[in-house]
């Protein structure tokens, strides 16, 4: 591939350095860079490059023939979207050198089972791929290929084994067959047949509890959001109806049809697949994303239909050059408007539907959500006489199904749509949107404008905010985000708070000791507490709100400013906050304080988490109390929600690196002393190390068991409250005949799905604990589902 | 097996650049080093009015931010156009590096290169007049930079006023 130079253009790129070194060395550079490139833009035609390269690496097979042989096997893994380019490649190779194509399959076949034994299921894809079609150029026999997709098939007769394990050796054969049905159905159809009714027979007893909780629309229409099997597996019966004929591929390798049928073709070895181990990691489920369809492209050529072969075979090649170029955006860009073929589909539907796709996906997206944001502004930029209208259209119809968009997917498209409009002078038709005016504002259409509008302003001010939208949006303009100062002027002289917060005001404005500041602090009436009471030292909500206001008020010109104040005021802080019904109160304050300004409110709960004035714990049942149910929809309670969640698992995670690198310390240690030999006083060393080395160990164990503990309980925390906020609504829907479908429920439902998918790998420690004290069978089964859907979808 | 193909591994958006710090307390080769483990990102081309907050809006993106400082003219002690990004782990100055260089904040195109580190003094512009010395010497107009360039706003005194 190339090796773009992005140079002056001030958006980052800089030109490799040439290294200056021996010779081998710049001789396997070239070599390297001559296969990756072929098949790029050139003046001459695919098939003299193809020969011209075939003939210089055949002169090269006496002194590079490992190192060719590793490049060649390096691009069939890597550059799945060239795979014919590199199979014709390596037919032209074998046709003139039978030991050479010989030795390419065995290093086909040993990098095949090292991909499998490191769970590289994505690449191992490709490479059986590779393998199929280089029965196309005649370098393995079909019948022996055929062979070996009768062993992956017969993985589905395996017992106890995870679903997962035996779709992926099913997806594995369906998807080889766009580019070589043909050719093994005319050598051996009867194999084949057996082969699609057995796999026919599969597919109808999976089980599929998993895909509602991985659809993007709960709709079935317009297009519905099939299980990705079951989409492939309607592909290949069509084109097996349509006799294998199948016309969208490039194939490089007909034009050489003489040569490479003189050639003389190999076996593949008997290839038994790896059997089940416990820490496999097989991919995930998943649905493919449909937005587009023959009506959607208004002119020029045709989309292809859902359940076409070309269909599946351009979105593989399109995620392929995502997969391939995600980090050089230019280039990404570049090569996905290049796509081979791109004259006889509509490309950039094709292109704006695999990029919604991934931003999309569930679980989560294939790479971090604002890659996709800079890869379409690129793309609009290569074609903006077109592009940017498609762009348009997908947005205008993914705002016309909100209704039934999961939530996720919502968040991800306010997301990534503030984003996008930030950076084309926040430009949009509003008035097209008008109609969302005339519902109730909780209601998902309002709902996602509101909060596109919000984020907008981020990005921005509040002014801009109003200047861009129609008067009639005034309702959905977010609030100026200024501070609420419940002390601010005579007014407030009633509270009782009012007179000590004057006091803690000077004291803090003239640079008053922290010893200082908790004396006046004790000033402070109890609401809490009976006039006799003791010294004062349980927990005052009065103190922490007198305090917290002041200071935040003090401190409220830009976040430095409030997180300076928060870090020099950190002890007093801690010790208002002793008690757990302290640290729910200081969020209560914060959020009082600043509940205009959510983007401050979260930044300062992620202080707090991170200076330990409060624990996760706090910060979920905060979010879960009765104050904060008014905002419980709002975008930026779970955005808090998660990054409190990811914060705990960051702390675990380095804890246990702690660990694991004292106990690498100690091994060292341990055969650095039986190494040394008999030196009496090395060896008394050795054992002191050693000793504290096993002391901190120790300590270290139970760092992580308390720390595993504390994430464990703020866990069981959230699906707690999940679980009686969701019961109390299906309770009292029931008892009053109400629908349990409200804007709120399918929210609040969708959000608990969330949790799960979201930290999927986390949770999977606590299954079982979830299971016995959560997840039992008395749950309503409407939330018992989320949790069996969850389990589905590594079954 | 894992072969890594130099060829296919471009990542140049994340590459250092040749601007080196004049200022920097070490050789070159220690500033290198430093670029090249760093979480802290220079971000430059930002208007006077950027504040803090849209910084970290943005910047959030590519991971979680440790720290925002906004460089501050010298004299004025007011935003000058350019700040720091520190982030907590070094991946998420490579994605701004990647996805947030080169696109828009406050409707201009910021740039985002590798810093050695935040000190304490490199907050400030180092332009004569306080500024940025990029400020210095452009002949252009900005309404979001102050206007015209400070040498060419000496030589236009009542044009300097037609800022709105």
């Amino acid at each position: 591939m190339s090796r773009r130079r992005h140079s002056d253009e001030n958006d980052g790129g800089q030109a490799h350095k040439r290294r200056r070194t021996s010779e081998p060395i710049e001789i396997e550079d070239r070599l390297e860079s001559l296969i990756c490139r072929v098949g790029e833009k050139s003046t001459s035609s695919l098939e003299s490059n193809l020969e011209g390269l075939a003939g210089v690496l055949e002169a090269d097979l006496p002194n590079y023939k490992n190192k060719i042989l590793r490049i060649l096997c390096a691009v069939a893994r890597l550059l799945p979207e060239k795979l014919t380019v590199y199979t014709t490649l390596v037919g032209l190779l074998n046709a003139r050198n039978y030991n050479f194509g010989g030795e390419f399959v065995e290093a086909m076949i040993r990098q095949l089972k090292e991909t499998l034994k490191n769970n590289l299921y994505n690449e191992a894809v490709y490479l059986v791929r590779f393998l199929s079609d280089l029965v196309n150029c005649h370098v393995i026999a079909a019948p022996s290929m055929v062979a070996m997709f009768e062993n992956f098939v017969s993985v589905t007769q395996e017992e106890d084994v995870p679903q997962v394990r035996s779709d992926w050796f099913v997806y594995v054969v369906l998807s080889c067959l766009p580019w070589v049905g043909k050719e093994l159905y005319e050598k051996k159809d009867v194999e084949m047949d057996r082969l699609l009714s057995q796999i026919e027979g599969y597919l109808k007893g999976r089980v599929k509890t998993h895909v509602p909780m991985l659809q993007v629309w709960t709709a079935e229409k317009p297009h519905p959001q099939e299980e990705y099997l079951d989409c492939l597996w309607a592909q290949i019966q069509k084109l097996k109806k349509d006799r294998w004929q199948e016309r969208h591929i490039l194939r490089p390798y007909i034009a050489f049809d003489s040569v490479l049928c003189e050639a003389l073709q190999h076996n593949l070895p008997p290839f038994t697949p790896p059997g089940h181990m416990p820490d496999a990691q097989y991919p995930m489920p998943r649905v493919v994303f449909r937005m587009f369809d023959y009506t959607d492209a208004p002119e020029g050529p045709v989309m292809p239909g859902s359940h076409s072969v070309e269909r599946f075979v351009i979105e593989e090649n399109l995620h392929c050059i995502i997969q391939t170029h995600w980090k050089e955006r230019k280039t990404c860009a570049a090569q996905l408007l290049s796509y081979p073929g791109k004259n006889k589909i509509p490309l950039n539907y094709h292109i704006v539907e695999v990029i919604f796709g991934e931003l999309f996906q569930l679980p989560s997206p294939p790479h971090i959500d604002v890659m996709y944001t800079t890869l379409l502004i690129e793309l609009c930029k290569l074609q903006p006489g077109s592009l940017p209208q498609v762009l348009a259209q997908a947005t205008e119809m993914l705002y016309m199904r909100l209704d039934t968009m999961n939530t996720t997917c919502i968040d991800r498209l306010i997301n990534w749509f503030s984003h996008h409009l930030s950076n084309f002078q926040f430009r949009w038709s509003w008035d097209d949107w008008s109609d969302c005016l005339a519902v109730d504002l909780d209601k998902p259409k309002p709902k996602f404008v509101k909060e596109v509008l919000e984020k907008c302003m981020r990005l921005s001010y509040h002014q801009r905010i109003v200047d861009i939208v129609p008067p009639t949006f005034s309702a959905l303009i977010p609030a100026e985000p200024i501070f609420v100062y419940k002390y601010a002027d005579e007014s407030s002289s009633s509270l009782p708070g009012y007179p000590v917060s004057i006091t803690v005001g000077n004291a803090i404005k003239n640079r008053a000791s922290n010893e200082e500041i908790l004396t006046i602090l004790k000033e402070v009436p109890n609401p809490n507490q009976e006039d006799d009471d003791d010294e004062g030292e349980s927990f005052n909500p009065l103190k922490i709100d007198v305090f917290l206001q002041t200071l935040l008020h003090l401190a409220a010109k830009s976040f430095s400013h409030s997180f300076s104040a928060l870090g020099k005021f950190h002890e007093i802080l801690k010790n208002l906050t002793d008690t757990d019904e302290g640290k729910l109160h200081i969020l209560k304050v914060v959020y009082e304080a600043w509940k205009n300004h959510p983007q401050m409110i979260a930044v300062l709960v992620d202080k707090m988490v991170r200076t330990q004035v409060v624990d996760c714990a706090a910060v979920a049942n905060w979010l879960f109390s009765q104050d904060m149910a008014h905002e419980f929809t709002r975008l930026f309670i779970w955005e808090i929600l998660h990054s409190t969640i990811r914060k705990m698992d960051k702390h675990v995670q380095k804890i246990q690196q702690e660990l694991e690198e004292a106990k690498d310390k100690l091994e060292k240690q341990q055969h650095k002393r039986r190494d040394s030999g008999d030196d009496e006083d090395m060896d008394k060393a050795s054992e002191d190390e050693e000793g504290q080395l096993e002391e901190q160990i120790e300590r270290l164990q139970e760092k992580v068991e308390s720390a595993q503990s504390e994430q464990k309980n703020l866990f069981l925390v959230i699906f707690q409250r999940f679980i009686m906020l969701l019961t109390e609504h299906l309770v009292r829907c029931e008892t009053g005949s109400v629908d349990i479908s409200t804007p709120w429920y399918k929210n609040c439902i969708e959000r608990l799905q969330q949790i799960f998918l979201m930290h999927h790998v986390t949770i999977q420690q606590y299954m079982g604990t979830l299971e016995n004290l959560l997840f039992t069978a008395e749950l309503d089964h409407h939330i018992l589902a989320v949790y069996q859907q969850f389990c589905a979808l590594q079954l | 097996m894992s072969a890594k193909l130099n060829a296919l591994n471009s990542d140049s958006y994340i590459d250092v650049s040749q601007y080196r710090d004049q200022h920097f307390k070490g050789n070159r080769y220690e500033q290198e080093k430093l670029l090249k483990q760093s979480n802290t990102l220079y971000v430059g081309n930002l208007s006077f009015y950027t504040t803090e907050e849209q910084v970290h809006e943005l910047f959030s993106k590519s991971g979680d931010v440790k720290r925002i400082v906004i460089g501050l003219d010298k004299v004025k002690k007011t935003a000058c156009g350019f700040c720091f990004v520190e982030y907590y782990v070094r991946s998420g100055a490579e994605n701004a590096m990647r996805f947030i260089n080169g696109t828009r904040l406050d409707d201009r195109i910021i740039r985002t290169d590798w810093d050695a580190g935040f000190k304490e003094g490199r907050q400030y512009g180092r332009g004569k007049s306080g500024g940025q010395v990029r400020d210095e010497y452009r002949q252009d107009y900005d309404p979001a930079r102050g206007g015209y360039g400070k040498l060419a706003q000496q030589h236009r005194p009542t044009e300097a006023r037609n800022t709105f």
